[in-house]
C-alpha cells in the first residue's frame, strides 16, 4: 500500500506525458472540415481566361473533380504546383482552380511562368466563394464526387505522399461508384 | 536661464507631441453606421480566426478575418439573427470557429473537467486530513534522526 502511494503521482505524470506527446504531434491548423460529406456549397464564377463565361457546380455535376484553391500571392501554393501540374499530365481527373481573393493578370502571369494543371480556373475575387467552402489558407484542395459532395479535404499543400496514399486511392474507388447527379 | 528652460519647453512640447500623435494612428475607422457596428462586434468576438487561431475575427487584421466581419455585416444588414450567422459560420467552418466551444458529448470533458480534477482533488485531501485528525499526538512527532551511515561524511559541527 505505501509503494501504490509513491506510483499514483508517476502515473499521472504518465498521462500527463501521453497527452501532452499526442497533442505535440497534432496539427493545429487541420480543422476537420463540417463539410465533407456535404453537398459542395453551389458557386456559379467567371472563368479566369474568359470572365465572359461562368463556370457552375451543375457544370461539374456526373463527374469526379479535384478543386484547387490558389493564388499568385500565396507562396505554399508554389510548393505543391509542381506536384499538380505532373498530376493534370496523368489526366486521371479534372482540376478545377479557384483563384482566390486574387487580380486577374496576376493570377494569369503566375500560370503562365509555373505551368497550368488547371481544367479551368474560376475568379473569387471577393473571396465570397471561398468563405463558403471554409477555406481559411490557401492552398486548399477538396475532392468532389460525380454527385456533387465533398469527399476530402487538404489544408495546405498538397504532398507527394498525400495524393498518392490519399487523394488517388478515394478518386479511384469514387469513379467506380455510381454516381447518380443529385442536383443540390 | 532662459535657453534651458525654452529647451525643456521644446522637449516636452515634442513629447507631448509624440503621446498625443500615436492613438490618433491606432484609431478604428468611424463607422457609418455605430450600432450596426456595434452588433457585427458583439457577434464578431465569438467567432475564431482560422488563420490566426488565438484571436477572435474581432480582433484580428488577418484579410479573412476582415472579410468575415464584413460578411457578419452584411447579414446583418439582411436582416439575419445573431443566431442564423453563428449558423451560418459553423456550417462553413465547424464548431472550432466558436471562441466559446458549445456543451456536448465531446466537448464535456473540456467543460468539466476542471471542476471534476477539483473535486477529485478536494475529496483527496479531506481523506488525508480525516485519516490525520485519527491519528495519535505521538505520531507527528519528529522523525528519529536515523543513524548515519558507515561511509556517510560526519555532519559538520555547528558552533555558533
Amino acid at each position: 500500500m505505501k509503494q501504490l502511494k509513491f506510483i499514483i503521482p508517476l502515473a499521472l505524470f504518465v498521462v500527463l506525458v501521453g497527452f501532452l506527446m499526442v497533442g505535440l504531434n497534432l496539427n493545429p491548423r487541420e480543422v476537420p472540415s463540417p463539410l465533407i460529406g456535404k453537398p459542395a456549397p453551389a458557386f456559379s464564377l467567371p472563368r479566369l481566361d474568359d470572365p465572359a463565361q461562368q463556370i457552375g457546380k451543375r457544370d461539374l455535376l456526373g463527374q469526379v473533380w479535384i478543386l484547387n484553391v490558389w493564388a499568385s500571392w500565396c507562396v505554399a501554393c508554389r510548393e505543391e504546383h509542381p506536384l499538380l501540374v505532373e498530376f493534370s499530365r496523368r489526366k486521371v481527373v479534372p482540376i478545377y482552380g479557384l483563384n482566390y481573393k486574387d487580380g486577374r493578370a496576376e493570377a494569369q502571369r503566375w500560370l503562365a511562368n509555373f505551368g497550368n494543371p488547371y481544367t479551368a480556373s474560376i475568379s473569387d475575387t471577393q473571396g465570397k466563394v471561398g468563405i463558403d467552402f471554409g477555406v481559411y489558407g490557401v492552398p486548399e484542395t477538396f475532392v468532389v464526387d460525380k454527385r456533387g459532395t465533398i469527399r476530402f479535404k487538404q489544408i495546405g499543400p498538397v504532398t507527394e505522399a498525400v495524393l498518392k496514399d490519399k487523394i488517388e486511392p478515394l478518386l479511384k474507388q469514387l469513379q467506380a461508384e455510381n454516381g447518380t447527379p443529385n442536383p443540390a | 536661464m532662459a535657453r534651458p528652460t525654452l529647451h525643456k519647453l521644446l522637449i516636452a512640447a515634442l513629447l507631448a507631441a509624440a503621446v498625443l500623435g500615436v492613438p490618433a494612428k491606432e484609431a478604428t475607422p468611424v463607422a457609418e453606421d455605430p450600432a450596426l457596428e456595434a452588433r457585427m462586434q458583439a457577434i464578431a468576438v465569438e467567432l475564431r480566426c482560422l488563420v490566426c487561431q488565438n484571436q477572435t475575427i474581432a480582433d484580428s487584421n488577418a484579410d479573412l478575418a476582415v472579410d468575415l466581419r464584413n460578411q457578419v455585416k452584411q447579414m446583418l444588414r439582411e436582416g439575419k439573427s445573431q443566431r442564423e450567422i453563428i449558423d451560418y459560420m459553423t456550417a462553413r467552418y465547424g464548431d472550432f470557429v466558436l471562441y466559446r466551444p458549445p456543451v456536448k458529448g465531446t466537448t464535456m470533458l473540456l467543460w468539466f473537467g476542471p471542476v471534476l480534477a477539483m473535486l477529485v482533488g478536494l475529496a483527496a485531501l479531506v481523506l488525508v486530513l480525516r485519516r490525520r485528525s485519527q491519528r495519535a499526538p505521538e505520531d507527528f512527532d519528529p522523525d528519529e534522526p536515523e543513524l548515519p551511515a558507515a561511509d556517510a561524511p560526519t555532519p559538520p559541527t555547528t558552533a555558533r
